[in-house]
């Protein structure tokens, strides 16, 4: 079954328009983020009673450096332990690589179904599509993921992708769904959160017990021992990794962590960032195979998809320390007002409107070339972000990058109003002085748009004189 | 004291054209310290419209004038602080974009002696009460690029306390952005007034009579839709709460 996609989406202002319409879509948000931001406070302030935030921040971001500066001789690296410990690597360019090997391993097996942990890259690969298009059902068996698949959605978070669905939305979503795929939901399904999870539970066991081959992505790659690291909730990713035969991972070659130490400072920032816990309730991590126990035969699927483009971004390049823990979402302003689906990708938020760009490169695409606009520019993603990724200096550089792309050809009026500011701007003698200044502003504001200020906003009444007439005629006011 | 020091203000473009009473009450606050200011006459503006719309060629031009106009002074003072993280956060971006090892210098020379206007009364001048009296009931916005940026922390609120006769009241949420952000305004202008709106309601929550805050840009945005709702609160600025007296 598929989901939905994201191809051809509008650009931000115009599909955040359609979602702040969305009264009820605001008040889930709200309440969602609002929540899980109070979570996480209070961690920091507990891990600040007794250590220090900032260096664990700081620690963490280390680790994800020490990886990136290195990048190739710690994949590499990889490749080997896994490779002693018995699994398979693949290396792949993009998607379409990526997902041609999932799914010829999973025809090599037979099989018409995997079943999937939560993972953001095979989302970001359209893996499930892929493996619709060869005639191989992918279970989505996060529950959110669930829901999301349920109701042909897409995701709009990327820690809790149905963060847009209220709980009466999800029973009718189960009542109506479930049956086509599986388990159906009990008639007498209500919308408490309790017995929606029993529903789901019962639902995803069947499709444990049956499937031969699991799908997941991973939180971390161990370079020195070739361990895969997946952090999650609620127990489907255990099952996943451990009851079916054979174990895809699709890996971001930016997941390589140097050693196992490095964990540390990750495994304490992730949980906290997240879900504002202090631990999350299971960490699976697996090396290679174990004889006997768990899947027999392993893959590794390391994937580049534009991460080379984003490393060699000078600016970007910290985009790829991302933990994907949301923190950055949780406290956007922007988000929280307008959700995910308006960034029109599987990565939404501040992460994603510096992500997105840097992957597929400004320039070529207005939908993605709005994401770097798609901000205040208000920092809080960079002082909540557990690795120190600097989102809104980062945004403003893929703006100039925007703008450089556009360069040479016909100029957008705004790029006139802003060259001929410049030229205004860059000496106050060269045009005779005083009000000047005003002009030059209305003009920018005429051309960039006074009408989408003015539709809710007053414009402030212009004063008698500027400050700088009456500072010539006054003196500085001097006595 | 620094009878000695030579001091700038930096108005800002904004304040120049739409709030000179912001400028006059910095000079007058300042004089009343026992600062004299300098208004560089040839000052125009940060280049911040420039830099973070992403116009970075058309910013190189406004940042060399910005370090012509500011050479040579101990402290450049502005009523904002968005404009003082402009300048000493993004003005070296710029300059190394230029290519030109001297702007870039020149940078490095000027943009850390830009001070917002509660950092240089606190940290420079150590003054918290400025002798001000202004009987109201008012409610501060710390805004993002003061708070996040420059870190000025609780330096305005440390000002404000000491003010005679204000009753300073609590903002709910007020580390939440109020949308303005630049060009953000009016290109992403829907989701922008969705901010804007959510901070007029604390703002009103509050039941203060005047909104204060450090910057006149995020002021006239939450002011012109408080004006439009006929919210019924003034915004001032910090400077001109700062200057008032008996």
């Amino acid at each position: 079954m598929s989901g939905g996609t994201f191809v051809g989406m509008p650009a931000f202002p115009k599909a955040a328009q359609e979602a702040l319409g969305n009264a009820q879509l605001r008040h889930n948000l709200a309440h969602a983020t609002g929540t899980i931001r109070a979570k996480r406070l209070r961690l920091i302030d507990e891990v600040n009673a007794n250590s220090d935030w900032e260096a664990l921040r700081l620690a963490g971001a280390g680790v994800k450096e020490s990886a990136l500066v290195d990048l190739a001789t710690h994949l590499e690296r990889l490749e080997e332990t896994l490779t002693a410990n018995g699994a398979t690597v693949h290396w792949a360019r993009d998607a379409a690589e990526a997902n041609a090997i999932v799914a010829s391993i999973a025809k090599g097996h037979g099989v018409d179904e995997v079943v999937k942990v939560k993972s953001m890259v095979t989302q970001e690969i359209g893996l499930n599509e892929a493996l619709e298009a060869e005639g191989i059902a992918a279970w989505e068996t996060d529950l959110a993921e669930l829901i999301v698949q349920l109701g042909h959605d897409l995701p709009s978070h990327i820690l809790v992708p149905a963060i847009h669905r209220n709980r009466s939305e999800i029973r009718e979503i189960f009542l109506r769904e479930m049956a086509a795929v599986g388990r159906p939901a009990p008639d007498d399904l209500t919308d408490e959160p309790a017995v929606l999870a029993a529903a789901a539970r019962a639902h995803l066991r069947e499709k444990f017990l049956r499937a031969k081959v699991g799908v997941s992505g991973a939180n971390f790659a161990v370079a020195e021992t070739g361990t895969l690291v997946v952090v999650e909730s609620e127990g489907n990713g255990r099952m996943c990794l451990t009851l079916p035969e054979v174990l895809v991972s699709v890996v971001g070659i930016e997941k390589v962590v140097p050693t196992w130490e490095g964990l540390d400072p990750l495994l304490r920032l992730l949980p906290r960032s997240s879900t504002g816990e202090r631990m999350n309730p299971y960490t699976s991590t697996w090396s290679g195979i174990s004889p006997g126990d768990g899947p027999q035969e392993v893959h590794v699927v390391l994937l580049d998809n534009g991460r080379t483009n984003a490393l060699a971004d000078e600016v970007g390049r910290q985009a790829l320390r991302c933990i994907r823990c949301s923190a950055c979402l949780n406290v956007c302003p922007v988000y929280e007002r307008t959700g995910g689906h308006a960034y029109g990708s599987v990565y939404p938020g501040p992460i994603g409107a510096i992500l997105n760009p840097l992957l597929k490169g400004p320039g070529h695409d207005e939908q993605v070339d709005s994401l770097p606009y798609a901000s205040s520019l208000c920092g809080a993603c960079f002082e909540a972000c557990p690795v120190r990724i600097d989102i809104p200096s980062v945004l403003v550089d893929l703006r100039a990058q925007v703008v450089d792309a556009h360069r040479g050809g016909v100029p957008k009026v705004e790029a006139v109003a802003f060259k001929g500011a410049a030229v205004a701007l860059s000496d106050s003698r060269k045009l005779g002085l005083g009000e000047r200044f005003t002009r030059v502003g209305l003009r920018v504001a005429r051309r960039v748009g006074a009408s989408k200020w003015t539709s809710a906003r007053d414009l402030p009444p212009a004063p008698r004189e500027s400050f700088r007439q009456w500072w010539k005629r006054t003196d500085g006011g001097r006595p | 004291m620094m009878s000695s020091m030579r001091v700038a203000l930096m108005v800002t473009c904004i304040n120049d054209a739409l709030y000179p009473d912001t400028g006059k009450a910095v000079v007058t606050l300042l004089r009343r310290l026992g600062v004299e200011v300098d208004f560089p006459a040839r000052q125009t503006c940060c280049a911040q419209p420039m830099v973070n719309t992403g116009y970075l060629d058309e910013a190189v031009p406004v940042v060399r004038n910005f370090v012509d106009a500011f050479a040579g002074y101990d402290a450049v003072v502005t009523p904002s602080g968005s404009c003082a993280g402009c300048a000493r956060h993004q003005h070296s971006i710029v300059a190394r974009r230029s290519g030109d090892a001297a702007l870039e210098s020149a940078v490095a020379e000027t943009s850390p002696k830009v001070y917002e206007l509660s950092e240089f009364l606190v940290d420079v001048l150590g003054v918290t009460d400025v002798g001000a009296y202004y009987p109201h009931t008012v409610t501060y916005h710390p805004t993002c690029h003061s708070l996040r940026m420059l870190g000025v922390g609780d330096r305005p609120r440390q000002l404000l306390e000491a003010v005679r006769g204000l009753t300073l009241l609590e903002l709910p949420a007020a580390d939440q952005c109020c949308g303005f952000g630049g060009t953000f305004a009016v290109k992403n202008a829907d989701t922008s007034v969705a901010m804007g709106t959510d901070k007029v309601r604390h703002v009103q929550d509050t039941g203060a009579e005047v909104l204060v805050a450090g910057d006149n840009s995020c002021l006239t945005h939450i002011g012109g839709l408080m004006t439009r709702e006929r919210a019924g609160v003034r915004t001032v600025h910090l400077a001109e709460i700062l200057a008032a007296t008996e």
